[in-house]
């Protein structure tokens, strides 16, 4: 056995780490800076949109998984960041025009924000409502968590519809500056990433999952819990109000329904499918989610094989994926990755096998 | 606005909460058997109201043979999800549980739409419960009488299955302690699969009258009655049929009267229920009529 100094080890793998992580951001940028010229416009959605699923699935996967909060209306934050952007972002001759009912209140109806402040105040306001909303419900647990911040989501929509000076109600915003491409999109999906990652190797992310295991525990080794699921929620909603923001402008146009619980319930898949408490997991299974989905299109429009006629089936996709939700409870509970992560250092142990060093939680 | 008008709004509200009560016992049985929220409650009621269209307008079924058999086939659809779906998952934490209620929540709305289609249908409404009736200057349709008539004989037979018959006793027993009755040689399952039956059966029940009194059904007609359904069983302490009752009872006669004395704020009505619900949940965690909770720590 040679006498190998531990800590000049942790340095050495820490450096690999970086280069590595380094090496993959560059390629990762060449690809983009040609994807737009080389992909076609459906494959570049097709990206666009897993990239926001991404954030907003690691997001929610941050209570739910890592805090083990089974909440229940990120659609509520969604919904907010989303119409901060709209709002925010949108030329004044086109708000004129699209507010028939009732005129857009002062003073959204005379500003027009560039896109990344807009971001920003997206998620600080969605940060904000998160840490009210978390002050009252956190004093729940379990089922009644679930179903309280289930009808804080369902508020956000009755609001969304109701609010028509601010909101435009049901007929939503039409024309939002699609400002959005892949730089954007993964750009943020990316930090969303690595935020998360090391959040969870901090001492912030321990003691949530401490919490997660054990709130009496986690109470009694000097964690103050409440505080610490006020910060989760809170982080949790700014980064839904930035990827509500994204998918506005994304979209281009939102309404009320749009941030029903059927949003919900797609992260909710993602996440599960993923793996509660993995944001590899939850990146993985949003693009797996949107990738299947679109899959999933043909089933539901009509197909035309020779002179046989198949009828599309609208709905379709979304009876596939509850079957998918329940099998994966039933028999798969883990999901595709549980609660580990994918990190150089599995690669590494592999390469370098060094036992001292296993032990070591390993950030990416 | 006059006393007419009062009478007129409070025999809504009664009928409404009637409604709301038949579908929260199903919830509140559950709830206290197996300390499941059964997520897919009210899209198991808008099964009911399907069958019993079906029943009418394409089996050409007199109106009455069309519910009873509705109502049956919903309480078997009830212990089926039970046994392919829930049973499996009775020892697995309860989160698992709350997720796949979800996901059969949303395969029964999907499913529907597939099947059933989007387009709303009406529901054929029986010309006896059609009828204008004058109640001493209350002008009403037979059916806001009605309906709290048929819920309070539903009801009236809940209670004397629960506190007076043998599987009621079974079934308060597995709701106390469900380890120390299966020690005692009851049969679990079975009597789980019987709540899910009964529950069923009242959200079927329930599910028929509404489409009478709101006569246009669609897939996703379940989600608001059984989300408030679900509020209501919290307001009057889950767990505990009196409360369900009483709690359905109440917040139908909360809206009905919020909608007609407050026109203004009509359109939050929905978000008026998740307040109360916030401030039940806040202020008296264990609802009106809630026992302790004996929530381990």
């Amino acid at each position: 056995m040679i006498a190998i100094d531990r800590e000049a080890l942790i340095r050495k793998r820490e450096k690999i780490r970086l280069f590595l992580n380094v090496i993959l951001i560059g390629i990762f940028l060449v690809f983009l800076s040609f994807a737009e010229d080389v992909l076609d416009p459906y494959t570049v959605r097709i990206l666009n949109v897993s990239a926001v699923y991404m954030v907003l699935a690691m997001a929610y996967n941050l209570v739910n998984g890592i805090l083990g909060q089974f909440m229940l209306g990120p659609n509520a934050f969604i919904a907010l960041g989303a119409y901060t952007v709209a709002l925010l972002t949108m030329p004044i001759d086109k708000k004129a025009i699209s507010y028939i009912i009732e005129p857009l209140i002062w003073p959204l109806n005379s500003i027009c924000w560039p896109l990344f402040p807009s971001l920003i105040a997206a998620g600080i306001l969605s940060a904000a409502a998160a840490y009210l909303l978390g002050i009252p419900s956190f004093k729940l647990k379990g089922d009644y968590l679930a179903i309280v911040t289930l009808g804080f989501g369902e508020m956000v929509v009755v609001l969304a519809n109701n609010l028509v000076p601010i909101t435009n109600g049901a007929l939503g915003l039409k024309d939002i500056p699609r400002y959005v491409n892949l730089y954007w999109t993964w750009g943020c999906a990316l930090l969303t990433y690595f935020f998360m990652r090391l959040l969870r190797s901090s001492t912030y992310g321990r003691a949530f999952e401490s919490i997660r295991e054990d709130e009496i525990a986690a109470e009694g080794v000097g964690i103050d819990v409440k505080r610490h699921k006020l910060l989760a929620l809170t982080i949790s909603g700014f980064f839904l109000g930035v990827g509500g923001g994204l998918l506005a402008s994304l979209l281009g146009t939102i309404d009320p329904k749009l941030f029903s619980f059927f949003f919900t319930f797609n992260l909710l898949i993602i996440v599960v499918l993923g793996g509660l408490g993995s944001f590899t997991g939850a990146a993985i299974a949003s693009i797996i989610f949107v990738v299947l989905s679109e899959l999933l299109r043909a089933v539901e429009s009509p197909i035309n094989i020779g002179p046989i006629h198949i009828p599309g089936i609208p709905g379709m996709r979304m009876v596939v994926f509850s079957v998918l939700l329940i099998i994966v409870m039933l028999y798969w509970q883990r999901g595709l990755l549980g609660r580990k992560e994918i990190s150089w250092d599995f690669i590494l142990n592999r390469l370098y096998p060094l036992k001292e060093v296993e032990e070591v939680e390993g950030s990416s | 606005m006059g006393i007419i008008d009062l009478f007129q709004q409070l025999a809504n509200g009664l009928s409404l909460g009637s409604l709301y009560a038949l579908v929260a016992i199903g919830y509140t049985m559950v709830y206290g058997i197996i300390r499941l929220i059964n997520f897919a409650h009210g899209d198991i009621m808008m099964i009911g109201c399907y069958l019993a269209y079906f029943g009418v307008l394409m089996f050409h079924l007199p109106w009455q043979i069309s519910w009873i058999l509705a109502v049956s086939l919903t309480s078997l659809l009830g212990v089926s999800i039970y046994l392919g779906a829930y049973k499996p998952l009775r020892r697995a934490p309860r989160i698992s549980a709350l997720i796949t209620a979800i996901g059969v929540s949303f395969l029964l709305e999907s499913l529907g739409l597939v099947i059933f289609g989007g387009r709303p249908r009406a529901f054929p409404r029986p010309a006896i419960l059609d009828i204008g009736i004058n109640v001493g200057g209350v002008y009403m349709i037979s059916f806001t009488l009605l309906i709290p008539l048929m819920t309070g004989l539903l009801l009236l037979g809940l209670i004397y299955l629960v506190y007076r018959t043998k599987i009621g006793m079974a079934m308060r027993a597995v709701a106390t302690d469900i380890e120390t009755t299966s020690l005692m040689g009851v049969d679990v399952d079975k009597v789980i699969s019987f709540t899910f039956a009964v529950g069923s059966a009242l959200a079927a029940a329930g599910g028929i009258m509404w489409a009478i009194k709101f006569p246009q059904i669609n897939p996703y007609m379940g989600i608001m009655p059984g989300l408030k359904a679900f509020i209501a069983a919290v307001f009057g302490g889950i767990g505990n049929i009196f409360g369900a009752m009483l709690g359905g009872f109440l917040l139908g006669m909360i809206e009905i009267l919020i909608v007609a004395f407050m026109p203004s704020i009509a359109g939050y009505r929905d978000a008026i229920a998740f307040s109360i619900l916030v401030a039940v949940l806040l202020f008296k965690p264990t609802g009106l009529l809630g026992e302790t909770l004996r929530e381990k720590v």
